[in-house]
């Protein structure tokens, strides 16, 4: 027998049912009371929904910019100052890519066919993008690898990542955001919440291990 | 250089149960005053945290009751959500492996390993792999497995084994760290501080080359789901990320409990996982993939399904809750025990409560050697890992009746005088008549002893006497005065016999002033 | 009402004055106490040590010592120690289950649905909280792991400890920590248990109490043998016997009464 047949034949006995015992009611979810809530007190989009995403920010030390919507690509470059090279993702804006080329440093793009290679990456300073929803809650950033977010890699290897929310993507609680992500749950997701951080050495917590150390939120209006 | 001796001192043969009985591990631990300073900071910091984040969630109990339940329904219809797990993967490009046991995972992995080119592989922390003794299978195999998790990385360059489930090194303190990388990192700065920034500084140094140049990344995951084959590993430091993005072949071993149904349920353990374990509102990092996304991330991906004694837990059905655990690790930090003793005592790669019902099960107790059914006793049954237990787990009750098992499984065992005593316990403890002359044998003995303490006991006594004076035994029980007293008060008021000491329950039984029914 | 006393088999041979003060305090508050002699232990012991075969038998007797409370002959049960009204509640029901005995399982349940801890007795049941009671001291309170957190009594021998007359009330640090008893875990571990007790003994001193009181003499045995070894002048008391001492009959070391039977009196 193979070793599938006798794990899940050992799984089958083990609940007391036949070698090929099933459950008519198996498709589909059980009994699962869940009281917990889905919207908060923080609507999704509101004033009040940003100030807790910027508080919860700041508490893992990330660095949070407020602009409104026409401020964006100034504010963008104003957080990517010192950075002599820039990783730029298939479907950013193109005014923003434009207003840090205009900067004078150097942006290399990440365009499908011409992937940036990871030892390239490793040389460049920042990576602005966007994201596809925010967690006011728990301050946590969601990416999808859509228009303007990027391959994982990314966001990963970069020391700096200069990350534009939309008020309108700041939702109030987990169980918004995995709504909005289950219609497309194959997309390979990235949960941010702020810098990369350990506390394995006396449960002291140290920013910056692998990930980038350095996370600037720019939040845009409303 | 100063050298840095192992802890613990020997190596295991096999991570889920090595070295002695529970007590006799933890006599030595205990001894260990560093370790005992080192964990007692540890758990309070951790602790403190935990309960600062859940008590801000409202509908805290309300989570906690979902994921107990999203749990026990997966256990329920497992066959089913693996079945449908390894086609969701499969649907979206990766391949599905299934092991019965440590040796088979190991082959399968060396195998893919070996099918890649490669000769060393990045490693994501990962408690099934450290359970199959993944790490020691490959080198002997001539493969070297980097671990890049920090606490993985200082575990492994000391030659420990770790300690507890989410911070394996918290048996290490911040100059015996900075020790062990000065002995064991190459290229480390000779002026290393102990400052935890400077050692996670030269812990990114030492690992982003090895990060760059791997091809083969080998993870964990801490749940997958049935429904779209997608899997999730829960991460702080970024390492999960660099190993789950940049080589080419991702291998990830799973135990098959850690199937969840629905993506929605993501929604209840994102809440419950990281306040419970790092006690973060969230954790830095989420990584969710699925089978194999073109041009983005591992263009293999593996997923072994590992049995590995799970099944033989899942036949239990009061000890099958262990199999709910979500590796958190709070009913660690919450232990007085584990606080007392650390993570070694256990000779377990699954220290601490959940430890202590989880591996004798995957281990069976037909015929349990003496240290893995010492196991399920080393607990004051206080309760506090069940109130910490993001999807609560009764450790306490699990315990309690794996205790039974540890004694009574595989059919009669020789008689012990534990056993030949609490079997003559039961008979003087079933009957009140019986309780009542064992009573009056011990206030004989009180008498004898005229109120003096007994400070010490030959043994079995003397494991109390060694820290703890007996109380000054009374020179009469309770029963004994109640019944006098009745006797006393029926002599002045003349409306019932005299008793003798007790001996009507009828008459014995009252306060002054009852009518004196009888008991049906 | 008529309430019938679990003296509980610790209590009854080794704390008598426990047992004797739970009596006197109830007497003294207007009820009536009942004490069944066929009583003799819930079988925690044996459930806790593996024996739950063993407990059945027990488990049995103390069903039908305490079965007249469900037919009304008494109106509840009280017992000084939570850790054995835990025992009926979430132990005895299960053991007789496991040996196959449903009557016996509904019976444990019926029985343990009228049996209560003393302070869930006196604040939940009889509805007071200032029982009468003088106690000059300074005291601390170990609320004991199954009061704590089986029982959920919460904050209940507090506030009775808080309106006992002369008592000062002081906290003890890292009070919800286990003391290291156990059961038979205090000998199976001895050398873990004795490392928790020296903790909570050290808790005890520091809180500056001269008094250390629970509702559960096998926790405070425990601390109290500990206090003892190292010639603390602090001492284990009873919540029964701090609320059961009044100005005319005060809180006496058990022993130094002529006899117990007097304590019962």
């Amino acid at each position: 027998m193979s070793a599938r047949e006798d794990v899940l034949g050992a799984v089958r006995a083990a609940l007391g049912r036949g070698p090929r015992g099933g459950r008519a009611d198996a498709v589909g979810a059980g009994d699962v009371p869940r009281g917990y809530r889905v919207a908060t007190d923080t609507a999704s989009g509101s004033v009040a929904a940003c100030d807790l995403l910027e508080h919860r920010l700041l508490d893992y030390r990330a660095r949070v910019t407020r602009c409104r919507p026409e401020e964006v690509a100034a504010t963008v470059v104003r957080e990517l100052a010192g950075a002599a090279s820039v990783a730029v993702p298939h479907g950013l804006p193109e005014a923003w890519a434009d207003a840090v080329r205009a900067t004078g440093a150097t942006v290399r793009d990440d365009v499908p066919g011409r992937p940036l290679a990871a030892a390239e990456l490793d040389r460049t300073d920042a990576v602005v993008t966007g994201c596809r929803v925010a967690v006011a809650d728990t301050g946590t950033i969601v990416l999808d690898a859509g228009p303007g977010q990027g391959r994982r890699v990314l966001t990963l290897v970069p020391d700096r990542h200069v990350c534009v929310v939309r008020s309108d993507q700041v939702v109030g609680s987990v169980p918004e955001a995995v709504r909005l992500l289950e219609a497309h749950p194959e997309r390979p997701l990235t949960w941010i919440s702020g810098p990369s951080a350990t506390s394995d050495i006396e449960l002291v917590r140290v920013e910056g291990v692998h990930g980038p150390r350095d996370l600037r939120v720019v939040l845009v209006g409303p | 250089m100063p050298a840095v001796p192992p802890k613990p001192a020997a190596e295991p043969l096999d991570p889920l149960r090595w070295g002695p009985t529970f007590p006799e591990a933890a006599r030595g631990t205990l001894d260990d005053a560093q370790l005992r300073t080192n964990l007692r900071r540890a758990t309070r910091t951790i602790r403190d945290k935990r309960l600062a984040v859940t008590a801000e969630l409202p509908d805290w109990e309300a989570l906690r009751d979902a994921g107990a339940a999203i749990k026990a329904d997966a256990m329920d219809r497992l066959p089913e959500l693996l079945e449908q797990l390894e086609a969701n993967v499969t649907a979206h490009g990766g391949t599905v492996h299934w092991a019965r046991d440590a040796a088979e995972a190991n082959r399968i992995v060396t195998g893919l390993v070996r099918a890649a080119g490669a000769r060393e592989v990045v490693k994501v922390k990962s408690m099934a792999t450290q359970e199959i003794g993944l790490n020691e299978h490959l080198e002997a195999e001539g493969i070297t497995a980097h671990e890049t998790d920090l606490a993985e990385l200082i575990v492994q360059l000391a030659g420990d084994r770790p300690s507890h489930i989410l911070v394996p090194a918290i048996h290490r303190n911040r100059d015996e760290i900075r020790d062990v990388f000065r002995s064991q990192m190459p290229g480390v700065p000779d002026r290393l501080t102990n400052e935890p920034a400077a050692l996670a500084m030269a812990a990114r140094e030492h690992l982003r080359a090895l990060f760059l140049r791997a091809d083969v990344a080998i993870s964990g995951a801490n749940l997958a789901i049935a429904e779209t084959g997608t899997v999730a590993v829960v991460e702080s430091e970024g390492n999960g990320r660099m190993c789950l993005t940049l080589p080419r072949t991702l291998v990830t071993v799973m135990g098959i409990e850690k199937v969840l149904p629905t993506f929605r349920d993501l929604e209840v353990f994102l809440q419950l996982l990281p306040r419970s374990s790092t006690g973060e509102r969230m954790n830095p990092y989420t990584t969710t993939w699925t089978g194999v996304t073109p041009g983005d991330g591992p263009q293999e991906f593996h997923l072994v399904l590992l049995d590995n004694g799970r099944t033989r837990a899942l036949a239990d059905d009061v000890g099958r809750q262990a199999l709910h655990c979500i590796r958190c690790s709070a009913c660690l930090n919450v232990c007085p025990v584990y606080e007392r003793t650390g993570g070694h005592a256990y000779g377990s790669v699954y220290p601490g409560p959940i430890g202590a019902i989880l591996t004798p099960q995957l281990l069976g107790l037909d015929d349990a050697d003496a240290a893995t059914a010492s196991l399920p006793f080393a607990s004051t049954l206080c309760g506090a890992c069940y109130d910490a237990c993001p999807v609560k787990i009764d450790i306490p009750t699990a315990l309690v009746h794996l205790r039974d098992r540890a004694l009574h499984d595989g059919g009669p065992r020789r008689p012990t005088a534990a056993g030949a005593a609490m079997g003559a316990a039961a008979v003087v403890l079933s009957s009140g008549r019986r309780f009542r002359w064992a009573l009056r044998g011990a206030a004989l003995a009180g008498r004898l002893l005229g109120g003096r303490r007994v400070r010490r006991l030959p043994w079995p006594g003397s494991l109390w006497t060694a820290s703890r004076d007996l109380p000054a035994l009374p020179a009469r029980s309770f029963r004994g005065a109640w019944a006098a007293r009745v006797a006393r008060v029926s002599r002045a008021t003349r409306d019932t016999p005299a008793a003798p000491d007790g001996r009507d329950p009828r008459s014995g039984e009252r306060s002054p002033g009852t009518d004196g029914r009888g008991r049906p | 009402m008529r309430i019938a006393l679990f003296t509980t088999c610790l209590v009854d041979g080794l704390f008598p004055h426990a047992a004797a003060a739970t009596v006197r305090l109830l007497e003294r508050l207007g009820h009536e106490v009942v004490v069944p002699p066929g009583q003799a232990c819930c079988g925690q012991m044996h459930v806790n040590s593996g024996y739950p075969g063993q407990a059945e038998p027990v488990v049995r007797n103390h069903v039908r010592a305490f079965w007249p409370v469900v037919e009304g002959e008494w109106d509840a049960v009280v017992a000084p120690s939570g850790s054995c009204v835990g025992s009926t509640r979430h132990q005895q029901a299960r053991v007789a289950r496991q040996a196959g005995d449903e009557r016996l399982a509904v019976a444990a349940e019926r029985v343990a649905a009228r049996t209560y801890e003393l302070s869930e007795l006196l604040v939940d049941v009889l509805g007071v909280t200032d029982v009468g009671a003088w106690f000059p001291h300074t005291v601390t309170y170990h609320p004991t792991c199954h009061s704590l957190r089986l029982l959920r009594v919460g904050e209940r021998p507090t506030r009775l400890l808080e309106q006992v007359g002369g008592l000062r009330l002081v906290d003890l640090p890292d009070a919800d920590q286990c003391c290291g008893f156990g059961g038979t875990f205090a000998l199976k571990n001895s050398d873990t248990s004795a490392a928790m007790v020296a903790d909570k003994a050290d808790a005890v001193l520091a809180s500056g109490a001269d008094v250390v009181t629970a509702g559960d003499w096998s926790c405070l045995m425990n601390i109290d043998g500990a206090l003892s070894r190292r010639g603390a002048g602090t001492r284990a008391v009873h919540l029964a016997e701090i609320l059961a001492a009044t100005r005319d009959d005060p809180w006496r070391p058990p022993g130094t009464r002529r006899a117990t039977a007097r304590s019962a009196s």
